[in-house]
C-alpha cells in the first residue's frame, strides 16, 4: 500500500448501449420528480422508446466495426458476441413490451390506496397514473443487459439485484385483481430475494477458494488450488441455485405460475422474455467460463434439472385452468429445453458454438412468441378485466377468428411445429445434444415436447370447436401499439420460422467467438 | 484464526435459512433474508482477512448498499399488502393457486 490507487480504465464507448439505458432510465427519475403531473406520461414515452431504439443502434454500430474480444472496465464486464447478441434481443423485446406497457388500464392509479377504498376511487376519478412504471422498466431492462454481460461474481449479484429489484415492484402494480397483484410481488420478492441470498454466498465460497471473482480467475485457479475444493463446490452449487431459480428450472420454478398470473399481463411479458434471456445468458457465462473445468461435477446436475424442468413443466401445465398459468408452465418447459443446450457442450469449441448457437436462436424465437401470447391474453376481456380463465376462451375462434387464429399460431409455435420459429429453436438445440452425446436428454425432450402438445392443442381446440359462452369476454380493439406487437411477433414467429438463416448465421457468428475469458 | 468466523456465518447462514422457510411473518422472513446477506459479508470480510485481499472488504459495501435497496422495495411491498389484507402472513396470501 503506497497510498496511490491507480484510476481505472474503462471503455466508455463498448459499454455505451448500457449506459444509455440507465442514463435514461435516471432521467426518467428526474421528470418523475420535476415534471408536471399531467405531462409525465407524454415525456416518459418518448425517452424509454429512445434510449431503447438509440442503445440498440449503438449495439449495431458496434457489432459492425467488429466484435470485441477484450472485456471493459477492468474485465468487470465482457462485451463479446454473446452478450452483444442477448443485449440486442432483450432490447427489442423490451421495445415491443413497452408498447404494451404504455396502454390505459394495465396499471394501478394509486398503488398505495387500499383496493376498494374511498381513496382508490379518487385516484380513479382523478386519473392518476403511476408513470413511474417506465424508469422502473428502463432499469430492469439495463439490469438485464448487465447481469449476462458480468464478467465478474459481484457484477452479476448487482445485475440479478438491477433486474430483480424493479420487476418485484412492477408486479404489484396491477390495476384489477390487485390481491392477486400484491400477492404476487410479496412472493416474487420474498423468494427472489432468498434465492439471491444463495447466490452471494455462493460467491463469498469462490471468493474464498480462489481469492478473485473475475469469472476467467477463478476458471484458472480450478485445480491449482489445493485443499480447499469444498468451498468450491459448495460455492459452485449455491450459485447454481440462485441462477435457476431465475431461470425457473424444477426444484426453483414454485414462483414462476404465481408470479406470471399475478403481475400486469405487459410486466409478465417483459419478465417471461427479457428475464430468462438474461439468466441463461448469465447462467452459460458462470458455468462455462468460472466453472468450466468443473463440467464433470455440474453437469450431472443439469442433467436431473433439466430432466425435471421439463417434465414438470409439461405436466403441470395439463392441469392448468388459466391462461396465464398455463403459458408460465409453458415457460418452464421451456426453461428445461434451454437447459438441454446448456449441457449439450462438448470439450471442442466447434460443438460449444454450435450448441451456443442454438440456445441464442432458441431465447430469440421464444421471446418473441412469448411477448406475443401475453399480448393477445391483454385483448381478450370481459367485464372484470382480462379473461383468464380457459372455459372463457371457448369458441373465441367463432367470434374473433383472427385474434384467436393468431394465439392458436403462437401456442404451434410454443409446441415446435415445423414452419414455425419454434420448431427451429428446439432442432437447433436438440441437434447440438445428440452431436454432444446427450441422446437420452433429448428423447425426453420430445416426450415432453409431445406431452406439451397436448396442452397447447386442447387450447386451440377449445378456441376453435368449442360454443362460445353466452356471456363470453369480448375482444377489446387493440390499441396500435398492441396490435403493433402481435403483428410483430406473429411476423417474427413466421419468418423464424419459414426462413431461419439469416438469424442461425447471426447467432452463429455471435457465439463463434464464445465468451471472452 | 478465520476458521471461527467462517463458522460463525455458516451458522448465522444456516439460522437465516430456516428462519425463512418456518416463519409465517413476511417481515421476519424478510429480516431471515437480511440475516443471510449479512453471513455473506462476514464471509467475505473473513476471506479477504485470509487471502490477505481487500478485495472482500470492499465487496461488502456493495452487497451493503444492495442490502439496502432490497429492504426499500421490500417493505414498500410488504406494508402494501398489509394496508390491504390487514396481515403480514405469508399464509394468509394464498389467492394464487392451482
Amino acid at each position: 500500500m503506497n497510498g496511490t490507487i491507480p484510476a481505472p480504465t474503462i471503455e466508455y464507448g463498448m459499454l455505451a448501449p448500457m449506459l444509455v439505458v440507465f442514463g435514461a432510465a435516471i432521467v426518467g427519475v428526474l421528470v418523475e420528480a420535476f415534471a408536471p403531473r399531467y405531462l409525465r406520461s407524454a415525456i416518459h414515452l418518448p425517452i424509454t422508446l429512445l434510449s431503447l431504439l438509440i442503445s440498440f443502434v449503438l449495439i449495431v454500430w458496434q457489432w459492425v466495426e467488429g466484435v470485441p474480444t477484450k472485456a471493459a472496465a477492468m474485465g468487470a464486464i465482457a462485451v463479446d458476441g454473446p452478450a452483444m447478441f442477448i443485449w440486442g434481443t432483450i432490447l427489442v423485446l423490451a421495445f415491443v413490451s413497452v408498447l404494451l406497457i404504455k396502454d390505459e388500464g394495465h396499471f394501478v392509479g394509486a398503488a398505495a390506496a387500499v383496493p376498494g377504498s374511498a381513496e382508490e376511487e379518487q385516484a380513479l376519478y382523478e386519473g392518476a397514473a403511476h408513470t413511474e412504471v417506465y424508469p422502473l422498466v428502463l432499469f430492469a431492462v439495463g439490469g438485464m443487459m448487465l447481469f449476462p454481460a458480468a464478467n465478474d461474481l459481484l457484477i452479476a449479484f448487482v445485475g440479478l439485484e438491477v433486474m430483480s429489484l424493479p420487476l418485484y415492484l412492477l408486479c404489484g402494480l396491477a390495476r384489477r385483481r390487485r390481491l392477486l397483484s400484491q400477492e404476487a410481488a410479496m412472493k416474487y420478492f420474498l423468494l427472489g430475494a432468498f434465492s439471491s441470498a444463495f447466490f452471494l454466498y455462493g460467491t463469498a465460497m469462490i471468493y474464498g477458494y480462489a481469492n478473485s471473482l473475475d469469472l476467467a480467475e477463478i476458471g484458472a485457479s480450478l485445480g491449482v488450488v489445493g485443499g480447499q475444493d469444498m468451498l468450491l463446490y459448495i460455492g459452485g452449487a449455491m450459485i447454481g441455485v440462485g441462477l435457476l431459480f431465475k431461470i425457473g428450472a424444477a426444484p426453483f420454478q414454485a414462483w414462476k405460475p404465481d408470479v406470471y398470473q399475478g403481475a400486469p399481463t405487459p410486466i409478465t411479458a417483459l419478465m417471461a422474455s427479457g428475464t430468462l434471456i438474461a439468466a441463461f445468458g448469465a447462467l452459460l457465462r458462470v458455468f462455462w467460463v468460472a466453472l468450466g473445468g468443473l463440467d464433470w461435477n455440474w453437469r450431472p446436475v443439469f442433467y436431473g434439472v433439466a430432466i425435471l424442468t421439463m417434465l414438470g413443466g409439461a405436466i403441470f401445465a395439463i392441469t392448468q385452468t388459466d391462461i396465464k398459468r398455463m403459458l408460465a408452465y409453458s415457460s418452464i418447459a421451456h426453461g428445461g429445453f434451454l437447459l438441454i443446450g446448456v449441457i449439450a457442450t462438448g470439450s471442442a469449441p466447434a460443438q460449444n458454438t454450435s450448441a451456443l448457437s442454438g440456445i441464442l436462436f432458441y431465447l430469440v424465437a421464444y421471446g418473441f412468441t412469448t411477448v406475443g401470447a401475453f399480448a393477445v391474453v391483454t385483448m381478450v376481456r370481459d367485464a372484470g378485466g382480462e379473461a383468464w380463465h380457459l372455459s372463457r376462451w371457448a369458441g373465441l375462434g367463432k367470434r374473433s377468428p383472427l385474434l384467436a387464429g393468431v394465439f392458436a399460431f403462437f401456442l404451434l409455435a410454443f409446441a415446435g411445429i415445423p414452419l414455425t420459429s419454434g420448431f427451429f429453436g428446439k432442432y437447433a438445440v436438440f441437434q447440438a445434444a445428440v452431436t454432444g452425446g446427450a441422446l437420452p436428454l433429448v428423447i425426453v425432450g420430445a416426450v415432453a415436447s409431445a406431452v406439451a402438445a397436448f396442452f397447447y392443442v386442447r387450447v386451440i381446440v377449445l378456441m376453435f370447436f368449442s360454443d362460445p359462452a353466452a356471456d363470453g369476454p369480448s375482444v377489446v380493439l387493440p390499441s396500435r401499439g398492441t396490435a403493433a406487437v402481435v403483428g410483430l411477433a406473429a411476423l417474427a414467429t413466421v419468418v423464424l420460422g419459414v426462413f431461419p438463416q439469416p438469424v442461425l448465421d447471426l447467432a452463429h457468428s455471435a457465439a463463434q467467438s464464445l465468451f471472452v475469458r | 484464526m478465520t476458521t471461527h468466523y467462517l463458522v460463525l456465518s455458516a451458522l448465522l447462514f444456516a439460522i437465516g435459512g430456516v428462519g425463512v422457510l418456518v416463519r409465517r411473518n413476511a417481515i421476519v422472513v424478510f429480516m431471515c433474508v437480511e440475516l443471510m446477506l449479512n453471513a455473506c459479508n462476514l464471509a467475505f470480510v473473513t476471506f479477504a482477512r485470509q487471502n490477505g485481499s481487500l478485495d472482500g472488504q470492499v465487496i461488502a459495501f456493495f452487497v451493503m448498499i444492495v442490502a439496502a435497496a432490497e429492504v426499500v422495495i421490500g417493505l414498500a411491498i410488504i406494508v402494501t399488502i398489509f394496508r390491504t389484507r390487514r396481515s403480514a402472513s405469508v399464509d394468509d396470501a394464498s389467492l394464487l393457486k392451482h
